[in-house]
């Protein structure tokens, strides 16, 4: 990370401030008018589409192993999805992901 | 409107929103110690809990970060994650836009993943409930979470400046990405998006950081919504 502090504190107001606009934004402001259907819909895959895209060269292409595949890592996040997903709950997927993480790291000398 | 009724719907929220603590315990803590331990001051990252108060766009914005990013693509990525809440907002209105304004201006600070699913079920499941004891009842489901999401990225942020680097906290990151989207695959369409998201991104990984990930998002909301309304025409 190689920002200022200053740009830091711009980030963290600018992010707040959109956050909360957008959460304010019909409670407060637009009131009764409906979007779109369509809008609405893809709105509705937001968290979905992000995240996914955000994860997927971080596990092939870890930072911490300058981008080189670790297959501990690798199996992690499959146990972080995998346990999340049948648990129906972010919880299991942190138990799983983080348990599968440290044996990895561990079998494989990194920790 | 008796001022007993209001103060119950008050603590049912709470109630109902008790639970939730302990998915916010764990996630605000590790916010704090990968804030610190990425680089933020300590000041830094509980101001980002307090302000932001939305987990999937801090660990965004934080990841982004750790990338480099521009500042502008930091900030646009923790806001589409965000979008949602447009949908949050817009569909809360037929229920509490009627609340006097400084309330909804409350509500709207609150307005997170946690308190907007309780309180639309609890809303579509007793319709008969005044404006009052619904903005009551939202309260009561913010009241055992904030503090909780607040407290513990104080002693996150703490501890991580506390602790040496390397400790493969670098991958908690994704752990918890994965974590956050497992539950999300409830239908075709959103696995749909995901695996959008997932191999448009790969494909434009070489672009500047956070650059490819607008794209693929965009992609990805797309193909849900295709495949939302596929299935719909089949069905």
């Amino acid at each position: 990370m190689s920002y200022s502090n200053t740009e830091i504190w711009i980030i963290i107001a600018v992010l707040a401030v959109c956050t909360y606009l957008i959460r304010f934004s019909f409670l407060g402001l637009i009131g009764d008018r409906a979007m779109p259907p369509l809008v609405m819909r893809l709105l509705r895959y937001t968290p979905v589409a992000v995240l996914p895209g955000m994860v997927a060269p971080l596990v092939l292409w870890p930072m911490a192993t300058d981008g080189v595949f670790d297959p501990a890592r690798a199996i992690a996040a499959f146990c972080a999805l995998g346990g999340a997903y049948m648990g129906r709950n972010p919880l299991w997927g942190m138990v799983a992901g983080g348990i599968a993480l440290y044996a990895g790291l561990f079998l494989t000398g990194q920790l | 409107m008796s001022s007993t009724t209001v103060k119950t719907a008050y603590w049912h929220g709470f109630r109902d929103g008790a639970p939730f603590i302990l998915m916010a315990f764990p996630f605000a803590l590790l916010f704090g110690v990968i804030g610190t331990e990425s680089g933020l001051a300590v000041s830094q990252t509980i101001a980002f809990s307090m302000l932001v108060i939305a987990g999937a766009a801090q660990f965004a914005a934080l990841q982004l970060m750790l990338e480099d990013a521009a500042i502008g693509f930091v900030v646009l990525g923790g806001v589409v994650v965000n979008l949602r809440m447009l949908m949050y907002s817009a569909s809360l209105v037929p229920y509490i836009g009627a609340a006097p304004f400084w309330q909804r201006a409350l509500i709207a600070y609150f307005n997170f993943d946690q308190t907007y699913v309780a309180s639309i079920s609890k809303y579509e499941a007793e319709p008969n409930l005044s404006v009052a004891a619904r903005t009551a009842y939202f309260f009561g489901v913010a009241s055992p979470i904030v503090p909780v999401w607040i407290g513990s990225s104080v002693v996150g942020a703490l501890v991580g400046s506390a602790i040496p680097e390397e400790y493969g906290l670098d991958f908690i990151v994704p752990i918890m990405f994965l974590a956050m989207v497992g539950p999300l695959l409830k239908t075709l369409a959103h696995i749909a998006a995901a695996v959008t998201s997932v191999v448009v991104a790969l494909l434009l990984v070489g672009l500047p950081s956070g650059t490819g990930l607008l794209v693929a998002a965009l992609c990805a909301m797309v193909a849900g919504v295709v495949v939302e309304t596929l299935q719909e025409r089949s069905a």
